[in-house]
């Protein structure tokens, strides 16, 4: 595995060394940096999906709309009592008048709600399992036999359009890392073709001598694995210090939704495999690149 | 004898152009000397190109080593090659490289390390009068100089067949004929010689060697080679001159892998 890297100097002489002198280590710079924030924010993504489909796509508020208080506490009673019965449900929750006010008060006022305003009774239930359509078919049976004023809100109905979304928005930073990736393997098979030109009668000795394709194609995978060494780091270097503005400006922010996109150790990881990701690939598309053209030739 | 190259009616042409070599065949026995000769435009380099595998026919047969070379592999090829040392009309160093890293490209390719190849190569340098030189460029070497490297290159892996593309159009006459002994002393040592020119000087200078006539794209002896009368006053000339230097080390290796 080393020898795919390693040559030795007097063969380091055949092909002059260029390295910096062209573009390529810029633009990898560049591809790395840009790459790394894809993933990140894909990573990132996964992650507040995760953390909200855990906190709610298994929630149900159950309202029981009866208009007259004695009615609902009857009903929102045999409701509770099914509830508890249930083998569905694994928590529930019944909110209090103080907490329905509470979370009325910011759209109402606090001064408005009196009796005047009928206030649907509500309980949050978490379900054992997932909120699939069976499981609210059957909760929705269960309620409607203790309670015909009461309505079902599957929390997974609404957040839906949200998973929609961030799935949407994490094939795209799938889609861009792909890109990115075929834009830093379309400018090394450039650079390669170039340097080949270049350095053709050369080429053209060292194969009439003898000098095997792997030969050729060692002298240039390892200049461009020292041009992708250098890009990615300096792209890895920006990009981490980007990532890490980043998360102090989302940390001050103390936003609920945006602090669930937090990268835990294994996304820093998968980040880290990126720049080392950009070497291999280049040193391979340099590899195939030379191979493939010198096979044109006798 | 085991014959080392055979061309059985072979053609050449390039592109969609009309054949600059035809029904060529001929045999090549190892440890022979051949000259080629023939005008300028004759097909002289053309066919020197079949026999350092630079080029495949456009039909016919060549056999190398007891092997069809018309359908030899690209993998196996490098090694065909290094069995073969030529020496290149326009002497093709390699410009960045210095007199002495030149002349060590054959060894380095055939994968000897620093250490063996240095002896050597300073061997040859100093056989070839460039010992001075060794670090010098080629733009900076005369033409003379460059083709003594350009020699020096092709022998020093001591290939089993020398081929030479008018190895003596650059030089003054003394060099001209210690180049010829440099190739009499590889040919001496075993390895087929195939000496391209048009200098008729030159033929009489080898009595041991065949001959190769080419007019106009076709073997002018349409049985292949010929023999070439040896005058007895031309090996005087070449005889007193330094001998060839022994190359230690292999002979060829086969391609390494990666």
């Amino acid at each position: 595995m080393l020898g795919f890297f390693t040559i030795s100097r007097a063969e380091r002489r055949l092909i002059p060394d260029t390295r910096l002198a062209g573009p390529m280590p810029w633009v990898i710079a560049i591809m790395i940096f840009l790459t790394i924030l894809a993933v990140a924010a894909g990573l990132s993504l996964r992650s507040g999906a995760q953390a909200i489909n855990a906190q709610l796509s298994g929630r149900v508020t159950i309202q029981i709309l009866a208009v007259k208080p004695q009615e609902r506490a009857k009903q929102l009673a045999k409701v509770e009592q099914a509830l508890d019965a249930s083998a569905l449900v694994a928590r529930r929750n019944t909110l209090s008048q103080e907490e329905l006010e509470a979370l009325l008060a910011p759209w109402l006022g606090g001064d408005v709600l009196d009796d005047t305003i009928t206030i649907p009774a509500m309980i949050d239930v978490d379900l054992k399992g997932a909120a699939s359509a069976d499981n609210i078919k059957a909760l929705e049976k269960l309620v409607a036999k203790a309670s015909p004023d009461a309505r079902l809100d599957p929390h997974g109905r609404w957040l839906q359009p949200v998973f929609d979304l961030l799935v949407t928005l994490q094939l795209l930073a799938l889609v861009l890392v792909i890109m990115l990736g075929a834009a830093t393997a379309a400018i090394v098979v450039l650079t390669v073709r170039g340097a080949l030109n270049t350095h053709g009668p050369t080429i053209a000795v060292m194969h009439l001598l003898g000098s095997t394709d792997i030969q050729v194609a060692r002298l240039f995978q390892r200049r461009v694995a020292l041009d992708a060494f250098f890009g990615s780091m300096l792209g890895s270097g920006l990009a981490a210090l980007a990532l890490y503005l980043l998360s102090r400006q989302i940390g001050g922010l103390d936003a609920g939704l945006l602090n669930s996109g937090q990268l835990n150790i294994l996304d820093l990881a998968l980040l880290v495999l990126v720049p080392l990701s950009g070497i291999i690939l280049a040193t391979i598309v340099a590899r195939a690149t030379v191979i493939i053209a010198l096979r044109k030739s006798l | 004898m085991q014959e080392i190259v055979t061309f059985d009616n072979v053609g050449l042409r390039y592109g969609t152009g009309k054949e600059v070599l035809s029904d060529i065949s001929f045999t090549l026995y190892p440890g022979s000397f051949y000259f080629l000769t023939g005008n300028s435009g004759a097909g002289k380099t053309s066919l020197l190109k079949l026999l350092y595998l630079a080029q495949r026919p456009s039909r016919g047969l060549i056999k190398l080593f007891d092997t069809d070379a018309v359908t030899l592999t690209r993998e196996r090829m490098p090694g065909f090659r290094r069995r073969i040392g030529v020496v290149f009309q326009d002497f093709r160093l390699v410009p960045h490289l210095s007199a002495y890293d030149n002349i060590a490209l054959p060894l380095r390719v055939s994968g000897m390390t620093e250490k063996d190849l240095d002896g050597p190569v300073c061997e040859m340098l100093d056989w070839v009068g460039l010992s001075d030189r060794a670090t010098a460029r080629p733009a900076t070497l005369s033409g003379g100089e460059q083709q003594r490297v350009a020699i020096a290159r092709a022998v020093i892996a001591r290939p089993e067949i020398l081929v030479a593309d008018e190895p003596t159009g650059n030089v003054d006459p003394e060099m001209a004929i210690r180049l010829l002994k440099l190739f009499e002393s590889m040919n001496a040592l075993g390895t087929t010689v195939v000496v391209a020119t048009h200098d008729v000087h030159l033929l009489a200078r080898i009595p041991e060697a065949h001959m190769m006539r080419l007019f106009r794209g076709k073997l002018a002896d349409p049985t292949g080679v010929l023999r070439h009368p040896p005058k007895p006053e031309a090996r005087a000339k070449i005889d007193g001159l330094p001998d060839f230097p022994p190359v230690k080390g292999p002979r060829s290796k086969a391609p390494d892998a990666d």
